[in-house]
């Protein structure tokens, strides 16, 4: 107890000393110094989105902090202030949230990242053998081809482990509508996701799941993604569309957008920022190889973005003009 | 003085008639009452269908109270002066700033500025210097063996590359457990020195310690803001409620001697608490701080998932890329952190348990601090060293170890090679009994279930329990929440199960076996203490999304209580009854059965009661294996950000493990009586 009162009152005496003689820092911005908190969620892709975002704003001479934050539970700090700028809103799984923040008027959309959701079906290559059909959703209503993907517990049909409930994605309305004969597994994280296919894939044994990109799956293991009728906002909404006229859902699903979105106050405290964040873009190859780089090659999330930064000076110092 | 007397009288001819003749009334009336449930059941569909589905009509629109209160709360509650955020807010920034002094001293060093722009005023204090004043303090407190074992622990933190994670965290947990103990005590003592509230905090604890954290965390984290001050009200809503608890159990126990005296020299109420009571209570009160630490720590992944970074932060990451080694890493250094805390403060516990002398009154400084000084100096030199030599200021990367992709391999290899024996093994346990299981809860009328509940309740604690079970198991289905907790019942129900026919067992060998009692506890420790997190993916990979995983998830972590309460139990059997049954001849199977497992029944029971609480407590992480119960309905509220949805949910789980609760401790009190212990 005496040590630590002791040791605080002498580090707290001396802080304040060196405090005083120190000037404050400067920067090269006219607007506030106070740190831009950006958000860090858990997986690398936004790491590394977030990382660019920050170090091309220190570069305009801002003040920086990165904040872990989980991914939807962050709204409540978008729009109270406490937080600043989430580079990575997934159309897909995120457009909910953002909807319900950005209509309190206290969070604003920065726009697209230029990197697009990709979402859908998969299966490894080796399945072809078994149902070789594929990638065209047709063959999956082929009985013999659904109970290769079958397990005892949903045999005979197939079984496909969708994304956690939370994702939303309409796959058991989209089991029904285009008449599938599977049953919809849901795992509760994408972690869980992935340990099934790692598992499924050291015994190459039969796997349908959900699979997102830009994401190191797709790079790590081969397969393809199955070929549904292509999304179109009518097949959401209006049953008669596609191939069952009593149902919606009877489509894949939709490409989306990942957006940019920032608290509210950030285009009056610092409207440079603004502007660099709104111009901000990078696509899916870019971030498909940063990601990998990282996640398989094991390079450090910071290695990456300062190649990155090296390689594309003229890209990321026009958005900071 | 009871026990001789009741014993006699069990053995008085008169009586012995009078206790056959209730327990056959006890089996007469259970018969009726569950002939009378399975009639209704079988028959009542056509008769009676909202007995079976609770209709809609009449649902109690909970969500929509709780979701519109708290929006009053947040944007209209005022005391005048200032608003309830205010408040909140005010309390939050109360909190950062010790969490800042220790995030400074063990992480970032002092700043100047805020962010990217700060500049490193003072180094953090290095490396080798915290472990030289944890090991001072076991010494301190423990002698030599604690203080190489804290220092091992802390020096596993650092050859495991997991130093500045496991700083984040410490920081944390340093102010979240002085706080909670405070708090803890003050609760404690209001609710000894004023019975009237104690009957208001005490089923209040119940709440804090089984609504699912995830239930509370969307409320907090608006009324608290963002980071890891919200984590630390988080943690401590959790943490804090075994220090109440143990508070008022500790200051009944002060010897009513003690009490005396203070009363005899004249205490005021103030000093009779402060220099009296809690004094003479300090070594009970010091479990209670154990037990806050360890809650706290369990806290550690939840906490990161609001900001609060740290090691649980690097599990989530880890396990995000499948990366088995780096998660089991990271959950070891939450261990070894959990250890090293816990086993100081048990140390301090028994020091201060034992009083010792010191005239040490009229020598100087350093004869008197030996310690602080010894610390101090440490502090000071390592910090000059470290300024030209940079290994001493952080550990060295070329020194740190990892285990690589071994664990991975393990469970690939496993994975490879047995899966299709596991694969046998999970479906004829899901076939055969867990989804026949399911079925069948899935189909009892909920309002037979209350019937029946509230009846359990008549008979083994009267009409006050009754009323409390029936109406928490009304109001689970008046919210429309019955299926969801009928599937709760069953994971829980099944895992309970499990972890009894395992945990008992195990505690039955090894209480009486003091070095494999010791091995056995290390290895409860690490279930409790490492996130399951890091054993989850691994059983997803070998045993695929579903409840057979969340099972045992489950099993892992609430066997611990099963076997430690067993052990318990059945070293506090009277050894000279053991002496007396060895005496009359008694085979050992039969000084097991006949004495010592009947006799340790009731501690057996406590057990059972904690490993449901600990099964609940476990429902969180389950739902992110995707199962479909109420543990998935709270994490679902929560990426929605309903606090309605979250908070009724939560309180559905709460109830269930609050009926289960009041059920066993009934029963178990009913037990002891007729054994003549109570």
């Amino acid at each position: 107890m005496q040590t630590g009162t002791f040791i605080r009152r002498t580090a707290t005496a001396l802080a304040l000393t060196a405090a005083m003689a120190l000037p404050s820092g400067a920067f090269a911005a006219a607007e506030s110094s106070d740190p831009i908190k950006l958000t860090l969620h858990d997986w690398t892709g936004q790491l590394i989105t977030t990382q660019l975002m920050g170090e091309v704003l220190k570069k305009a001479g801002y003040n920086v902090e990165y904040v872990q934050a989980d991914y939807l539970a962050q709204f409540a700090g978008l729009e109270s202030g406490d937080l600043h700028v989430a580079m990575e809103i997934w159309e897909t799984t995120g457009r909910d949230a953002m909807d319900a923040a950005t209509a309190t008027g206290k969070v604003e959309n920065l726009g697209p990242t230029g990197m697009k959701a990709k979402e859908e079906w998969w299966y490894p290559e080796y399945m072809k053998e078994k149902c070789p059909g594929l990638p065209n959703w047709e063959a999956l209503k082929d009985e013999a081809c659904a109970e290769a993907f079958a397990t005892a517990e949903t045999a005979p049909k197939g079984r496909y482990l969708g994304g956690p409930v939370t994702w939303g994605g309409y796959d058991d309305e989209r089991v029904e509508a285009l008449e599938l004969p599977f049953e919809v597994i849901h795992a509760g994280t994408d972690a869980a996701l992935f340990a099934e296919l790692e598992s499924a894939y050291q015994r190459k044994a039969p796997i349908m799941l959900w699979i997102y990109a830009p994401h190191w799956a797709p790079a790590k293991y081969k397969g393809e993604w199955v070929e549904f009728p292509e999304y179109t906002k009518e097949c959401y909404s209006d049953p008669k569309w596609g191939s069952n006229p009593d149902a919606q859902y009877d489509c894949g699903k939709p490409f989306g957008e990942i957006w940019k979105v920032s608290w509210a106050g950030l285009k009056d405290k610092w409207p440079g920022a603004h502007k660099a964040i709104t111009a901000f873009t990078v696509n899916n190859d870019e971030m498909g190889a940063m990601i990998s780089a990282v996640d398989l090659d094991g390079k450090t999330v910071d290695a990456v973005v300062a190649d990155w930064m090296g390689a594309n000076e003229a890209r990321w110092s026009a958005w900071i003009k | 003085m009871g026990a001789p007397a009741q014993a006699q009288n069990n053995t008085q001819p008169g009586e012995a008639e009078a206790s056959a003749r209730r327990r056959r009334g006890a089996v007469l009336a259970w018969g009726v009452a569950i002939a009378a449930f399975v009639v209704f059941w079988q028959f009542g569909k056509p008769l009676a269908a909202w007995a079976f589905k609770y209709p809609k009509a009449y649902a109690i629109p909970a969500q929509a109270w709780i979701s519109s209160g708290m929006k009053w709360l947040l944007n209209e509650a005022t005391f005048g002066l200032f608003t309830f955020l205010d408040l909140t807010r005010f309390t939050a920034a109360m909190i950062d700033i010790p969490y800042k002094l220790a995030l400074s001293l063990l992480s970032t060093g002092f700043l100047q500025g805020q962010g990217s722009g700060a500049v490193q005023l003072l180094p953090p204090v290095s490396w080798i210097a915290v472990i030289a004043i944890v090991a001072l303090l076991g010494w301190h407190a423990g002698g030599r063996r604690l203080a190489l074992l804290v220092a091992g622990c802390f020096a596993f933190l650092a050859m495991f590359g997991q130093w500045d994670s496991a700083m984040v965290t410490l920081a944390s947990i340093l102010v979240a457990v002085p706080i909670g103990v405070v708090l803890g005590l003050l609760l404690g003592i209001v609710a000894y020195r004023w019975p009237a509230l104690e009957r208001a905090i005490i089923p209040l604890l119940d709440l804090m310690q089984t609504i699912p954290v995830f239930a509370y965390l969307v409320p907090i984290l608006f009324l608290f803001g963002f980071g890891p001050t919200a984590a630390v009200v988080a943690t401590l809503i959790y943490a804090l409620p075994p220090m109440t608890r143990v508070t008022i159990l500790a200051l009944r126990q002060v010897p009513s001697e003690v009490i005396d005296l203070g009363n005899m020299v004249g205490c005021t109420p103030r000093q009779m608490t402060w220099r009296v009571m809690v004094p003479s209570a300090k070594d009970s009160l010091m479990v209670g701080v154990n037990q806050v630490i360890m809650l706290s720590l369990n806290m550690v992944i939840i906490a990161s998932m609001i900001g609060a970074g740290g090691l649980g932060f690097d599990v989530l990451a880890a396990l995000r890329r499948l990366d088995i080694g780096a998660g089991l890493e990271a959950g070891m250094a939450i261990v070894a952190l959990a250890i090293a805390l816990d086993r100081l403060s048990q140390a301090y516990a028994y020091r201060i348990a034992k009083p010792h002398h010191e005239t040490a009154a009229n020598k100087g400084f350093v004869a008197r601090h030996p310690y602080t000084v010894g610390a101090l100096a440490f502090v000071a030199v390592t910090m000059a060293i470290g300024l030209a030599v940079p290994a001493v200021q952080d550990y060295p990367d070329g020194l740190k170890v990892s285990t690589g992709p071994f664990f991975s391999d393990v469970v690939g290899w496993i994975n490879v090679n047995f899966f299709d024996v596991l694969e046998g093994m999970k479906n004829a346990l899901l076939l055969n009994v867990m989804v026949p299981a399911k079925r069948l809860l899935l189909d009892l009328p909920w309002f037979g279930v209350v019937v029946l509940l509230a009846f359990a309740g008549y008979r083994l604690g009267g009409w006050r329990l009754a009323a409390t079970i029936g109406a928490l198991s009304f109001l689970i289905a008046a919210t429309r929440q019955w299926e969801k907790a009928m599937i709760t019942v069953y994971l829980c129900g099944s895992s309970v199960v499990l972890a009894a026919l395992i945990g008992i067992p195990i505690g039955v060998l090894v209480a009486e076996r003091d070095r494999a009692w010791r091995v056995v506890q290390v290895i409860i420790d690490t279930l409790q203490t490492l996130p399951s997190f890091v054993y989850l993916m691994p059983a997803v990979m070998l045993f695929r999304v579903g409840d057979f995983t969340a099972m045992i998830a489950v099993v892992a972590y609430a066997v611990a209580p099963a076997i430690r309460y067993t052990v318990l139990g059945l070293k506090g059997v009277d050894p000279r009854l053991i002496e007396a049954g060895k005496a009359m001849g008694c085979t050992p199977w039969q000084l097991l059965s006949r004495i010592r497992l009947k006799l340790a029944f009731p501690e057996i029971m406590l057990g059972l009661n904690q490993t449901i609480m600990f099964a609940l407590s476990m429902l969180v992480i389950t739902a992110l294996v995707g199962t479909r119960d109420l543990g998935q309905e709270v994490y679902i509220a929560l990426t929605k950000a309903d606090t309605g949805r979250g908070l009724v949910a939560g309180l559905a789980v709460a109830f269930i493990g609050i009926i289960a609760d009041r059920l066993i401790s009934a029963g178990a009190r009913r037990v002891r009586q007729s054994l003549g212990l109570a």
